[in-house]
């Protein structure tokens, strides 16, 4: 089965375009990374495929729906994390996650018993009570991985999830993503400037200018460009040169826009 | 279905956070006590209203409208913090309609700000204002009225605004004069032809007018005039709020 299927997919911003007819498939149950330098088109690409933007040309299949015409359907099926925090900080972890449960039509009984599950997931089941502006940056993002999960998607997205933490909670927030994956058969779609721990990957693809450069194992990556650690696979890919920075991350360009 | 509940949870979420923040209540008192007792009392000897109701009387209604304005306004503009500080994407990217979106945030914004003016009431003794617990029910839905009205307004607003440097902007350009134009402060059937173009044009005028008919028993138009208005206006600004989210990308 397959879980995410791009055809030709095309994002252009007035002159720039961000995403150039990229296409691959990502397998059921998958851990698919998207690597790619600043300004690459990670965020664009998930963007659309978490039907946030609409594509210019070219389509994306997403757990059996099209992004464009059935968005619903889409948004039904998949969690996702984003890369800057998206909590109610003024109120607690348990509102957040209740809050979640009903945009995402669950039922009320569901969501009570669905509360304890996924916050003893990210160990947080002690805090439900605690306003969320306590919280601290690790815990405001096992918070989200929690909510993430809250409605049982069938397909994660995670945009850069381990951003800003220290590498105890990193190594913790990758052990809860792989625990899903073996015990609920999540697809997992992430991105990450950490390239080491793409290790855990299934596959990786690498972009660059909106363009897939590559796409392979990370064992495949390693032996093809001849070298030890991914983190020099992906430099040898995409070169040494430093990307202009954007001042702040797409998602907020994004909301800026709409 | 699923939109009944993602409305029922966005008005949640902000009696939530009004229930949360008492020190927030409790501050929003103050400006309004200024008004009441500072100006009501200076203002008193000088003022002859009709059927001889006092100053502080007389404002009272008033005052409570500036009440649900203020409440009403901040709850709305509020979107913008959300889109700053990320609330707004859960909610955008959860499978729930636009219209549901700011059918949501809109009653939740006008419930606070009504439960924020029927606290006022309190006062009414203090002005002298007789209170039954009709005139606190029609009171009540007059606020909600108000609310629903300025709710959607400042959804308009605060769904172009990219900035929270704009927030002084509408409190200088929208709040104030949405407020001394109402008729909140004064008599309506004095004023030079100018002046009485603005305050018809103002939405809070009707509510104002209103809120004192069923107050006071005194009021510039026909109640069915007022509640016409304030249907209008509450129509206008949610179908416009409604366009204005449904533009993405």
């Amino acid at each position: 089965m397959t879980a995410i299927q791009v055809i030709n997919l095309k994002r252009k911003f007035a002159q720039f375009t961000a995403v150039d007819s990229i296409s691959f498939n990502v397998e059921e149950g998958e851990v698919f990374g998207f690597l790619g330098p600043n300004g690459a088109g990670k965020t664009t690409t998930i963007s659309m495929l978490c039907t946030l933007l609409r594509p210019t040309s070219g389509s994306a299949i997403v757990s059996c729906f099209d992004v464009t015409h059935k968005p619903t359907e889409v948004r039904k099926n998949i969690g996702i994390i984003f890369q800057d925090p998206s909590l109610d900080d003024r109120l607690t972890a348990e509102d957040n996650l209740k809050f979640h449960g009903y945009l995402y039509h669950m039922d009320p009984k569901d969501i009570k018993e669905r509360i304890p599950e996924v916050l003893n997931l990210v160990e947080l089941y002690d805090r439900k009570s605690d306003f969320v502006r306590k919280f601290s940056g690790g815990m405001k993002r096992r918070l989200e991985i929690a909510r993430g999960l809250m409605h049982r998607p069938k397909i994660l997205f995670l945009d850069e999830p381990t951003i800003g933490l220290d590498p105890q909670t990193r190594s913790h927030i990758w052990n809860y993503i792989l625990r899903m994956r073996t015990e609920h058969k999540l697809t997992i779609f992430m991105t990450t400037h950490y390239i080491n721990e793409s290790e855990i990957c299934d596959r990786i693809a690498v972009i660059d200018q909106g363009k897939i450069k590559d796409l392979d194992t990370p064992a495949n990556l390693k032996q093809k460009y001849g070298e030890k650690t991914l983190e020099d696979v992906f430099l040898k890919i995409t070169g040494r040169e430093i990307r202009q920075q954007e001042g702040e991350s797409s998602w907020m360009q994004w909301m800026r826009r709409s | 279905m699923g939109d009944f509940w993602a409305i029922y949870i966005l008005w949640l979420r902000d009696l939530k956070r009004f229930w949360y923040d008492k020190s927030r209540i409790i501050a929003s008192f103050g400006q309004p006590i200024l008004f009441l007792f500072v100006l009501g009392t200076a203002l008193s000897p000088s003022f002859s209203g009709p059927g001889g109701i006092n100053f502080s009387e007389f404002i009272f209604p008033g005052i409570i409208g500036m009440t649900v304005l203020f409440t009403a306004m901040f709850s709305s503009v509020s979107i913008i913090w959300d889109r700053e500080f990320g609330f707004l994407k859960e909610v955008l990217v959860a499978p729930i309609s636009r219209w549901s979106i700011v059918a949501g945030k809109t009653l939740g914004g006008s419930t606070v700000a009504m439960l924020q003016g029927t606290l006022m009431l309190f006062f009414a003794p203090i002005v002298g204002a007789k209170l039954s617990f009709l005139i606190i029910l029609e009171s009540m839905i007059s606020m909600f009225l108000i609310a629903l009205m300025i709710t959607t307004l400042g959804i308009v607003i605060a769904a172009r605004m990219k900035e929270m440097e704009g927030f002084h902007v509408i409190m200088n350009f929208i709040i104030m004069p949405l407020f001394f134009l109402s008729g909140a402060l004064f008599p309506l059937d004095k004023l030079p032809s100018w002046l009485s173009i603005l305050t018809r044009i103002d939405p809070l005028t009707y509510g104002v007018d209103l809120l004192r008919y069923v107050m006071i028993g005194v009021s510039e138009f026909p109640v069915m005039i007022n509640i016409s208005a304030i249907f209008g206006f509450i129509i206008l600004f949610f179908a416009v709020a409604v366009f204005e989210f449904g533009i993405s990308d």
